[in-house]
């Protein structure tokens, strides 16, 4: 099963602080465990909101709101996606993370089969074409 | 923290951390079995203790003490024991300065247990039951769940296999030279084993057996980092990901066989084709201009199924190409059978029949009911209808399949009909 870890953010993440070499070095340490031990999927870390933009969709239209956001617990700093054999393997993973000061997420990506009978074929149909797109773009 | 909540964790940490820590063991007393029972006393003292003193902060460094301190009076006991006995196999303190090594600073120790549970002097059955057991850190009843056998026989063939290693004094170390590529051989047989094992059970049985793909996959990412340059080990994983990608969609909800052509796409696990995909550029790079081995060129033909949107839009030119370059180097009637298939899906059943009619004299496949289900469609296509329902018939035969053999005898009717079907 497939978990999404999100790592939120705070006011120095939010500040545009990159993190420091020592920092970077604990993480590379960390990951590459994940990845050793065959788990680790993906794993991105993510620039400010300032760099980033919401869209609200509403019957009137869509509009864009540039960021930053200011409610920043509520942001996303970083994600893994992690394949592994139950929750509390993930959480057993997670602990291991070099973080101190830092609140994390886990949450069980949803397949196919979650979706129930509200996935019909004609849906599951259109989903498909539309990540062949996005993967043909990104040229994989 | 409850009973059942300690005892997840102790399971993930078990998982995480058992193949490490029999494989650190296994360096310091160079011996597999008596590793094994260490980690396990060590598990039991967790089992006994973390539901009331909850999970440690370092959970593998405390099973290793714990299972340290045992090993340092195992050797204890053995040495009073022994005293008369003036050569002992390992004196207390040369086990004591071994057993001070951490476990991370030798990052073999995972390679050696791999390659000495997959050691040639046991037999194939020995080495996948000890694999899972040493490195997957499953239960003897959970081995015995996903191989469909009574737990006695696993446990025996554990027991069998530990005594055989000490017996025949199976050294343990990573092979060097000529022979790693052999002992490799030997691994990934043993990892696409239990991989296929898993993936030929139909939904609805047991959870065990289609775990066990999960874990044939993650063995083959440990092993793919610990020998990153072998590039059998990246195809291996590249095709382990590409058919576990088709998991969803190959079974019906009664658990029918779909068909590959037959699947419907949308339920194929992109972001596991996705990094099949990339293990598959990397088993190609590593191989360079080395001739691809049979695990990647399966892989690769298995990428082209995933590449595809639609299955028109299936390259089988290509396909029937990989086929041809996989039966040199991994020559089998079963896969020139499957490059009739492909040649007759990109260049006619004509070009294509040739190919089957040269497997006819084959005596592996004189029961195989794929040989005749193949030629009998040929020869609709091209029209010899009368031939196309003799063989239908006898794959009709031929299948031990009940559904198979409907499907069979309805396309030998349609054949007699001069219908292509």
């Amino acid at each position: 099963m497939k978990f999404m870890v999100l790592v939120k953010a705070d006011e120095t993440t939010e500040g545009g602080a990159m993190p420091t070499e020592q920092e970077l070095t604990e993480m590379g340490k960390f990951n590459e465990e994940l990845v050793k031990a065959g788990v680790m999927l993906a794993g991105e870390g993510l620039l400010p909101s300032s760099k980033g933009a919401r869209l609200r969709y509403s019957d009137q239209g869509t509009t864009v709101l540039d960021g930053p956001f200011t409610e920043t617990k509520e942001l996303i700093a970083g994600f893994w996606i992690l394949e592994v054999s139950s929750r509390a393997e993930v959480i057993e993973w997670m602990k291991r993370a070099p973080f101190r000061d830092t609140t994390i997420e886990i949450r069980q990506v949803a397949s196919e089969d979650d979706f129930g009978d509200a996935m019909t074929p004609e849906l599951r149909e259109r989903e498909e074409r539309m990540r062949r797109q996005v993967e043909e773009r990104h040229g994989s | 923290m409850t009973v059942t909540e300690a005892h997840r964790s102790i399971d993930a940490v078990w998982r995480i951390e058992s193949a490490k820590l029999i494989a650190a063991l296994a360096r310091m007393v160079r011996d597999v079995g008596l590793a094994e029972e260490l980690a396990q006393d060590a598990l039991v003292a967790a089992l006994e203790q973390w539901p009331s003193s909850g999970v440690p902060s370092n959970p593998g460094a405390w099973l290793m003490t714990i299972a340290k301190r045992r090993a340092i009076d195992h050797f204890r006991h053995r040495k009073m024991a022994q005293r008369k006995h003036e050569e002992l196999g390992l004196d207390l303190e040369t086990t004591q300065d071994a057993i001070e090594v951490e476990p991370d600073e030798v990052p073999d120790d995972l390679l050696r247990l791999i390659f000495t549970a997959c050691h040639p002097v046991l037999s194939t059955e020995a080495r996948v039951a000890l694999t899972l057991r040493l490195l997957g850190g499953l239960t003897t009843d959970e081995i015995a769940r996903a191989f469909l056998v009574p737990e006695t026989t696993v446990a025996q063939r554990i027991v069998r296999a530990k005594r055989t290693l000490a017996r025949k004094k199976v050294p343990y170390e990573v092979p060097v030279g000529a022979e790693l590529a052999e002992r490799l051989g030997s691994v990934l047989e043993v990892v696409y084993l239990v991989f296929n094992e898993g993936y030929s059970a139909t939904a609805g049985d047991d959870w065990m057996r289609p775990a066990l793909c999960a874990d044939a996959i993650r063995l083959g990412r440990i092993l793919a980092g610990l020998a990153p340059r072998e590039p059998e080990v990246s195809g291996l994983v590249a095709l382990m990901e590409l058919q576990a990608s088709r998991a969803r969609a190959r079974v019906t909800a009664d658990g029918e066989p779909i068909l590959l052509l037959d699947q419907n796409r949308a339920k194929w696990d992109r972001l596991l084709i996705g990094h099949g995909l990339a293990a598959l550029a990397r088993a190609e790079t590593l191989a360079g201009e080395a001739r691809r081995g049979p695990y990647t060129l399966q892989a690769a033909i298995a990428a082209c199924h995933a590449r595809a949107g639609a299955p028109e839009d299936t390259d089988w030119a290509r396909i029937a190409a990989l086929y041809g370059e996989l039966a040199d180097v991994m020559p089998s009637p079963v896969v020139e059978l499957n490059r009739a298939v492909a040649v007759s899906m990109a260049r006619g059943p004509e070009a294509a029949l040739p190919l089957v009619d040269a497997l006819a004299a084959e005596p592996t496949l004189a029961r195989y009911h794929l040989l005749p289900t193949v030629r009998g469609d040929l020869l609709a296509k091209v029209g010899r209808f009368e031939e196309a329902k003799a063989e239908f018939a006898r794959a009709a035969e031929l299948t031990r399949n009940a559904r198979e053999r409907e499907v069979l005898i309805a396309r030998a009717k349609q054949a007699s009909t001069g219908n292509a079907g």
